[in-house]
């Protein structure tokens, strides 16, 4: 199960933090902090997988992350999860970003954290993966934000 | 109301506190209009926790979305309750959710499913009625659901696999289903079907597999057709890939999948990208215990990764290796280990390292692999510096244990014990060094215990260093109470020591209390002498100390006052609850009354004189051993004598099978290297770390499995088979097909592909090869580009018979050989000396001739000559000066590996001077020539001495003492080839000193 996703970018400002299991928010502020050191002190051309910390549940559980532009994404799942699987899904995740707001970057995810959150919600519920379908979450979403409009034009006049 | 919810739910994200906010949001999430609703579930499910009390006032809401007839609040609920909702509400929804199994759409049935498995999650006992619908799920038309619903079954067959195997046959057929690409286009991903289907699929047989051989017959065809499927394009193709291998591993095993499975692993481990290799270690580590074959295919791969940057890598590695510890390996193994575990900072790791070296060391109750006493000593130095107060307090003690209790052999003990003692005294001889607790709590342990088997007469020595640490500030209390128990046990040999007077008079008023008391007890037994040797005898911490727990011989005084009118006594659970009973009474009556019945009983028992008599009892030291004797009983005995002797002699043995090869070609590598030109040092470099590798590897893997009887087979083939490697052939008529195979496979793979042990022969040839291979190259078959635009320079060069060399080469497999990438060599000695070289080195092929070293007088050259059977090396020295040489000795050593022999100056110019047998693995026999030009001089010879090490090998070769040239002869030129210069005047530089004194130090193998 996934544990905690978290979207910091390269100064370790959190950009997007969801937590599938309750932690308190000075622990929570404190893994993100811990899980930035983390994963900057690694170069790029070694590998996506972290091992081994006492944040979250010991040692079962990994941080799987993913570098693009200005922006980590990471993921820590417990051992139930597959690596390759989720680092899959964090690009799925990504792509599905990018479709959603047509060249995504991190401006996006500041001023439309909400809409960030609604694609999340449809890609993991729950810790849980639920689709990994994109064309499906784009249609989920478009779905919703039609829906948006029409109650704008509703409220509006 | 909506976008200060979005900007609060900012400010929370970055930490600042936005609980005064909470409570809009649920009303938000209440009253809002279908936009305002979205954000308030939104910010509620970022806000809250399941606990939370606000919470509460949210499932009324969720109640009534659920029963909406928008699906978008629908979802909106079935959301939120996926993420938090608190359990004692479930009740309140669970028929609703239920409801939405059949709901008509897709996303809403794909929610309840996944909402319904959070139940499960926290609550597994509300939803046990339901798995009939779950089951109904994983039928479901739409491939989402039934997605949805491998989440659940997957926790619910981790938990019980029996339960479900009548499931196995729809897990198979769905996962051929998904195999096959018969789901809808839409769920591809980079035209893989349904990757993370699949992946679940695959884990969910894995687990329902396990040790069912009839389920397992099930899956195989579904397994090796996603083997086979899975066409290595993408990322998430290797991910399947990764679970199929682990799937096949896990379950019941069936010899071709398994052989599959190897090769995928293989994918991974030499892939080169960093994620599938640390996936295929991760998958090696898994299976290595089932096929340690397998690591041995990969020992060089395994070998990088432990030098590799990343150190998660270095990690997995060392996990891995960890699981393939043997009596060989352990050495190389713990000190790699300790050489990771010196840079690692992270506690985390630590810890984890030093639990598992000293589980290696220690805990290894089958048989402790550790191959001497010293060597162990050391290792749990080392252990204990670095790991010292992080460490799990188990090691500690059951080092301790492992001291106390011995072997079967009572002068092994005595012996390690001696050896423990005489390195804490060294160690703690050196000043300012600053020891982990625990470290020194054992230190002090031992050295009180065992101190006596250093016969001396009296411990004033050591109990001066105890003092010193008990004086030292930074030293916790705790140790400190070590500390003592060691003075008072060195006490009762020493029979009268001033420090212990001063340490009593310093403790016994000591602010600790704990410290006093230790102190006094000191005192108390120093005044009784007799006491103290019946309570502290010399070497008895195995024993048992028969302790009277019932305290029967205060029975008399226990009569005796009770005769006397003190109450009986009662024990401390009765006094509890007596006084319990009787405050509750208090509440209800006056004061005055309970004063006269309240806990008068307890106080006057004999349990305070029995507490007494145990704190006596229990003085430090023998509480100790009470402890430690005690908690001996029915625990198997560690580190038996038979466990680790043989062993010993396995190391050796492999010791002389490992050195003679490298001895062969650092003679031709350091021939090379004097004469090499400053390109040829790169790969000259290179190959020695290869080399390097190479032993490390054969180091690392010896005894695994039975492949070290192959290996020793294959260089027996080379051996017979004159150079021609076919240990292909050979090996798979033995019918051990594994070790050897994929190297012969990789053609013009770096050689670092050249990993087997049984490649010995070839990595010899490889150092001495720069020059040689040249005209390999001509062989067709190795050429490359490089060595193409080098081929004119070579023909020009040879002089030697090219034509036998195809009818050696041809037929063979070597293609382990890198092209060289050197240039010529230089020729000049040859044009000079080149009337030397023998005369049947004109009719086979001969490396050229290459001076080794010289000076005014003499020097000192050689060559090779290849015969259809065997290599010779020839030494030529000339003799410049006008001087006649006397003899020329050749002396290798030890005498145990080579035959030596002594060669005077004769008129025949090629008689063998000495023939080496290369003991045990060598794979050629080497005859060495001596040509020594016979001048005049008075110089009483010169001496070539060879020395063999354990550690590695020296070459040395000075001339003998009483030289006039002596002082040169004396400086050792430690000669690394980095060293070996881009100054092109360097190499003859270091040829003068190679006159006087040339000694090398090559790898070493431990």
């Amino acid at each position: 199960m996934i544990q905690a996703i978290l979207v910091f970018n390269n100064h370790g400002k959190p950009r997007l933090v969801r937590f599938y299991q309750r932690f308190p928010e000075e622990i929570q502020q404190q893994i993100v902090r811990e899980t930035f050191h983390l994963v900057l002190k690694r170069d790029d051309n070694i590998c996506n997988f972290l091992e081994g910390g006492s944040l979250i549940g010991g040692s079962d559980y990994k941080l799987i992350y993913r570098h693009y532009a200005t922006l980590y994404f990471v993921f820590c799942v417990d051992s139930s999860e597959s690596e390759l699987g989720i680092l899959d899904l964090i690009q799925v995740f990504v792509e599905t970003l990018d479709k959603c707001f047509e060249n995504v970057c991190e401006l996006d995810l500041i001023f439309h954290m909400d809409k960030v959150h609604y694609i999340l919600q449809e890609v993991v519920m729950g810790g849980m993966v639920l689709e990994t379908n994109m064309n499906e979450i784009v249609a989920q979403i478009e779905a919703q934000n039609r829906l948006e409009k029409s109650e704008v034009s509703v409220l509006g006049p | 109301m909506k976008e200060c919810m979005v900007r609060l739910i900012y400010c929370e994200m970055l930490g600042y506190d936005a609980s005064f906010g909470y409570i809009h949001a649920i009303k938000l999430a209440q009253q809002g209009n279908l936009l305002e609703k979205r954000v308030g579930y939104l910010a509620v499910s970022l806000f809250l926790h399941e606990n939370h009390e606000l919470l509460l006032l949210l499932v009324n809401t969720v109640v009534k979305d659920l029963q909406s007839t928008n699906l978008v609040e629908v979802c909106m609920a079935l959301t939120i309750v996926s993420q938090i909702f608190p359990r004692e509400m479930i009740p309140a929804v669970l028929p609703l959710i239920e409801d939405k199994l059949q709901h008509s759409k897709e996303i809403i049935r794909r929610k309840a499913v996944l909402a319904l498995y959070k139940f499960h999650l926290i609550a597994p006992n509300q939803v046990q009625h339901i798995h009939i619908k779950f089951r109904k799920a994983l039928c479901d038309r739409d491939v989402g659901v039934m997605a949805a619903s491998l989440h659940i079954y997957f926790r619910m067959i981790k938990e019980n696999s029996s339960g479900y195997k009548d499931l196995t046959g729809s897990f198979v057929t769905i996962l051929k289903q998904v195999v096959g690409g018969k789901l809808p286009v839409d769920f591809n991903y980079h035209s893989v079907p349904a990757p993370w289907i699949q992946i679940q699929l695959l884990r969910i047989l894995g687990l329902l597999g396990k040790d069912d051989q009839r389920t397992s017959e099930l899956m195989y065809d579904v397994l090796d057709e996603s083997l086979r499927r899975a066409e290595l394009n993408h990322n998430v193709t290797y991910a399947i890939l990764f679970e199929c291998v682990h799937t096949v591993y896990s379950i019941y095993p069936k010899s071709e999948l398994l052989e599959k499975a190897a090769k995928c692993i293989g994918k991974f481990v030499l892939s080169p990208k960093i994620n599938l290799k640390y996936l295929g270690l991760k998958a090696l580590t898994y299976v290595i215990q089932q096929d340690p074959t397998l690591a041995l295919q990969h020992q060089m791969t395994i070998i990088e990764c432990l030098d590799h940057p990343d150190p998660i890598i270095k990690r997995e590695t060392l996990e891995l290796l960890y699981r393939i510890t043997n009596a060989q390996n352990i050495t190389v193994i713990v000190q790699k280990m300790l050489e990771y575990l010196h840079q690692s900072k992270e506690e985390y790791i630590i810890v984890n390292l030093v639990g598992k070296i000293a589980d290696i060391l220690v805990l290894n109750t089958v048989d402790t692999y550790a191959p001497d006493n010293a060597w162990f000593i050391q290792t749990m130095n080392a252990v204990f510096s670095v790991g010292g107060d992080v460490m799990h307090p188990d090691i500690p003690n059951n080092f301790m244990r492992l001291l106390a209790e011995g072997f079967d052999d009572e002068t092994e003990d005595q012996q390690l014990r001696l050896y423990a003692v005489q390195s804490y005294l060294t160690l703690l001889d050196v000043e300012n060094v600053f020891y982990p607790q625990k470290f020194l709590q054992v230190m002090s342990w031992v050295l009180g215990e065992y101190y006596y088997l250093l016969d001396k007469d009296t411990p004033e020595e050591v109990l001066t260093k105890l003092y010193k640490l008990l004086m030292n500030d930074s030293v916790s209390s705790e140790t400190k109470a070590w500390l003592i128990a060691a003075v008072t046990k060195l006490t009762s040999q020493a029979h009268s020591s001033n420090i212990v007077e001063r340490l009593i008079q310093e403790f016994t008023i000591s602010l600790d209390t704990c410290m006093r008391q230790h102190a006094f007890e000191l005192k108390h037994l120093r005044e009784n002498v007799e006491l103290m040797k019946s309570l502290l005898p010399v070497d008895k911490s195995c024993e048992d100390m028969v302790v009277d727990a019932s305290l029967s011989f205060l029975d008399g005084f226990v009569a005796e006052e009770l005769s006397q009118g003190a109450a009986p006594y009662k024990p401390h659970h009765q006094r509890q609850e007596e006084k319990l009973s009787q405050e509750k009474v208090l509440n209800f009556e006056p004061y005055g009354l309970s004063f006269s019945s309240s806990g008068f009983t307890g106080r006057q028992s004999p349990a305070g004189i029995s507490l007494g008599s145990d704190i006596s009892g229990n003085s430090a030291e023998t509480g100790m051993k009470e402890t430690n004797s005690l908690k001996l009983e029915g625990i198997k005995k560690l580190w038996g004598k038979e466990g680790y002797l043989p062993k010993k002699e396995g190391k050796t043995g492999d010791e002389t099978e490992a050195l003679p090869v490298p001895q062969e070609s650092i003679i031709m590598e350091n021939v090379d290297q004097a004469v090499t030109k400053k390109d040829q040092c790169q790969v000259l470099t290179q190959s020695k770390e290869e080399k390097e590798k190479q032993l490390l590897a054969s180091s690392l893997f010896v005894g695994l499995g039975s492949e070290s009887t192959i290996n020793l087979l294959g260089k027996a083939d080379t051996v017979s088979h004159k150079f021609r490697r076919k240990p292909k052939v050979k090996e798979t008529k033995s019918g051990e097909t594994t070790s050897a195979h994929s190297m012969t496979c990789s053609y013009f793979s770096s050689s670092s592909n050249a990993t087997y042990e049984d490649d010995y022969y070839l990595d010899a040839l490889q150092d001495r090869g720069d020059k040689e291979l040249n005209k390999f190259s001509l062989n067709s078959e190795l050429l490359d580009s490089e060595s193409l635009t080098e081929l004119p320079s070579v023909e020009k060069l040879s002089n030697c018979k090219l034509s036998s060399s195809p009818s050696l080469f041809t037929d063979n497999n070597m293609e382990g050989f890198h092209p060289s990438q050197s240039t010529a060599p230089s020729v000049a000695p040859e044009t000079s000396l080149a009337s030397s070289l023998l005369e049947e080195t004109s009719e086979h092929m001969h490396s050229e001739l290459v001076e080794v070293c010289h000076n005014e007088t003499i020097s000192v050259s050689s060559y090779k000559i290849w015969k259809d059977d065997c290599l010779f090396i020839v030494w030529s020295v000339s003799n410049k000066s006008g001087l006649e040489l006397k003899s020329a000795n050749l002396e290798i050593a030890p005498a145990e590996n080579f035959k030596l022999l002594r060669y005077e100056p004769a008129s025949s110019s090629h008689s063998p001077a000495c023939v080496l047998s290369l003991a045990l693995s060598l794979s050629c026999q080497i005859n060495k020539y001596i040509k020594s030009l016979k001048k005049k001089k008075d110089q009483p010879g010169t001496k070539k001495n060879k020395q063999n090490r354990a550690s590695g090998l020296k070459m040395e070769l000075k001339p003998p003492h009483g030289h006039p040239q002596a002082d040169s002869g004396c400086r050792r030129c430690r000669h690394h080839h980095q060293e070996e210069g881009h100054d092109p005047e360097e190499p003859e530089q270091l040829r003068k000193l190679f006159i006087g004194g040339l000694s090398f130090e090559t790898t070493d193998i431990l």
